[in-house]
């Protein structure tokens, strides 16, 4: 599986909340939570639809309510199991 | 500055006063526009440029052209809208604007916004759909959830301009815009200081457009000058319209009390239901009646009436009926200016109060589009091409939503 990256990230969400007056989602802004970054839970539903579709793997529903921030969040996705070896 | 501390007994005769009003209709973005554009005879009615609907049987429609979608809609909100919100959030910022009222200045649940809508998001919804049958549900986006719902309008602009106060969605379709007015009166007289409300429609697409075709009486012809003609002998359907209008009312004397300007004051609303084909006899009259005697008024005191115009030769009959039953034939102008947009549905009525209320605020009745000769059972001093200049104290505006519904609402101009 293709590892998901901050740009890659920055890119969905810029995508999906087409925010271009929010933060800027670079390397100072990994420990930042998404909500003071501008994006909330509805926008991180949109770009996890994408990345588990895109990227093939299935994403904790747990998990990923506490994966807050960008740091947490591409842990998580580049730490899971690709949806068809899950099973 | 403190809000003024709320009246004690229950405002159950609250005056409705309107103090701004905001459309994105045909002819327009923006009151003044769309306004001097109906004024002009302008029809706004053309060949449908937003799908290719060359294989349709309908291939006209009402469309709002030059809308930036940027200049209106903040950009995080963008991904998540369908037209017909966006359209509704441009007039939402325009209506609360010209009314100078400051949401969070009112008490924390004083305004709401109550708007009508019938088809909710159907551009946004049918895009999901396509995805998701022919790519599979993965590619369904998340917004979806709400873009495609008829309260999103509400929701989105309850939102954007913090308005938390009782608020909601009315669907019977052309009546929403009337419907939702009754409603938004209803609030303050439950004690609410302010109310956004109105309706928006867009339906401008494949899956609007196929819906319609389905629900019967849209006209096919291809000469936007020919198609749609209300009491016209020649009338053969409607042509289809996006867009619509919100209108801030408030509590008439917190209107005076903080200096606001009223546009006009809504006087009577009523709504009847149609019984079941067959079963007895439609009831636009009963609303027209009931929203009269709501009012206090008699027919002798309405000056000019906003017409449903169906454009469909019985409904124009039975509207015609209605409308000599009140008046006399030939006893009252009556306008459809409608027939230079389209039917907007639930933008409909919302159209024809601002509409209503300009035509106050200017002492002149717009024009419909020229229909040729009107049909013989349509004996109705139709007011088309050129606006006529009349002393106007009272409109009276009617709506039929399909499936039955009935509204009437009557306005006045604002007392000297």
């Amino acid at each position: 599986m293709d590892r998901l990256t901050l740009t890659d990230l920055a890119a969905l969400l810029r995508d999906a909340a087409g925010s271009d007056e929010g933060m800027p989602l670079d390397e100072a802004a990994l420990d930042t939570l998404f909500l003071d970054l501008g994006y909330d839970s509805l926008a991180l539903l949109q770009v996890t639809g994408i990345v588990e579709r895109d990227h093939d793997v299935a994403l904790d529903e747990e998990a990923l309510d506490e994966a807050q921030t960008p740091r947490a969040y591409l842990d998580l996705v580049n730490g899971a199991p690709d949806a068809r070896s899950a099973a | 500055m403190t809000a003024p501390a709320p009246t004690t007994a229950p405002a159950r005769t609250a005056t409705a006063a309107v103090t701004g009003i905001g459309i994105a209709a045909p002819g327009g973005v923006g009151t003044e526009t769309w306004w001097s554009a109906v004024l002009r005879g302008h029809r706004a009615i053309g060949p449908v440029t937003r799908f290719d609907a060359s294989g349709y049987p309908a291939v006209l429609a009402g469309e709002v052209t030059g809308f930036e979608d940027a200049a209106h809609v903040p950009a995080k909100l963008l991904p998540q809208t369908d037209r017909v919100t966006r359209l509704a959030l441009a007039a939402a910022a325009e209506a609360i604007t010209g009314a100078d009222i400051d949401p969070s200045a009112l008490p924390e649940y004083g305004m709401g916004v109550v708007t009508a809508n019938g088809a909710g998001g159907f551009e946004f919804g049918q895009r999901e759909l396509q995805e998701l049958w022919s790519k599979g549900s993965r590619y369904v986006g998340a917004f979806q959830s709400f873009a495609w719902f008829y309260a999103a309008n509400s929701g989105q602009i309850s939102i954007r301009h913090g308005l938390r106060g009782p608020s909601g969605v009315v669907v019977s379709e052309q009546a929403g815009g009337l419907d939702a007015m009754a409603q938004a009166r209803r609030q303050l007289r439950k004690g609410g200081r302010a109310v956004l409300t109105g309706g928006f429609d867009a339906t401008v697409c494949p899956w609007g457009f196929t819906a319609q075709l389905a629900a019967g009486g849209l006209s096919t012809r291809r000469d936007p000058a020919d198609a749609y003609l209300p009491f016209s002998a020649d009338a053969s359907g409607h042509v289809v319209g996006e867009g619509g209008a919100l209108l801030v009312v408030e509590d008439g004397d917190a209107a005076h009390a903080r200096g606001a300007r009223v546009l006009g004051t809504v006087e009577g609303c009523a709504a009847t239901f149609d019984p079941a084909p067959g079963r007895g006899a439609p009831r636009l009259l009963d609303a027209a009646r009931l929203a009269l005697a709501d009012a206090g008024v008699d027919a002798a005191d309405v000056d000019v009436v906003f017409a449903d115009a169906a454009g469909d030769r019985d409904a124009d009959r039975a509207e015609a009926a209605v409308l000599t039953a009140l008046f006399g034939p030939y006893g009252v102008p009556v306008t459809a200016p409608k027939s230079l947009c389209g039917r907007l549905g639930s933008g409909g009525s919302a159209l024809d109060l601002a509409a209503a209320l300009l035509a106050l605020r200017d002492q002149v009745v717009p024009p419909g589009a020229p229909v040729g000769r009107l049909a013989d059972d349509c004996p109705v001093d139709l007011v088309t091409g050129a606006p006529r200049p009349a002393r106007l104290r009272h409109a009276l505006v009617l709506a039929r939503g399909r499936g039955g519904f009935n509204a009437a609402a009557v306005v006045r101009a604002p007392r000297a």
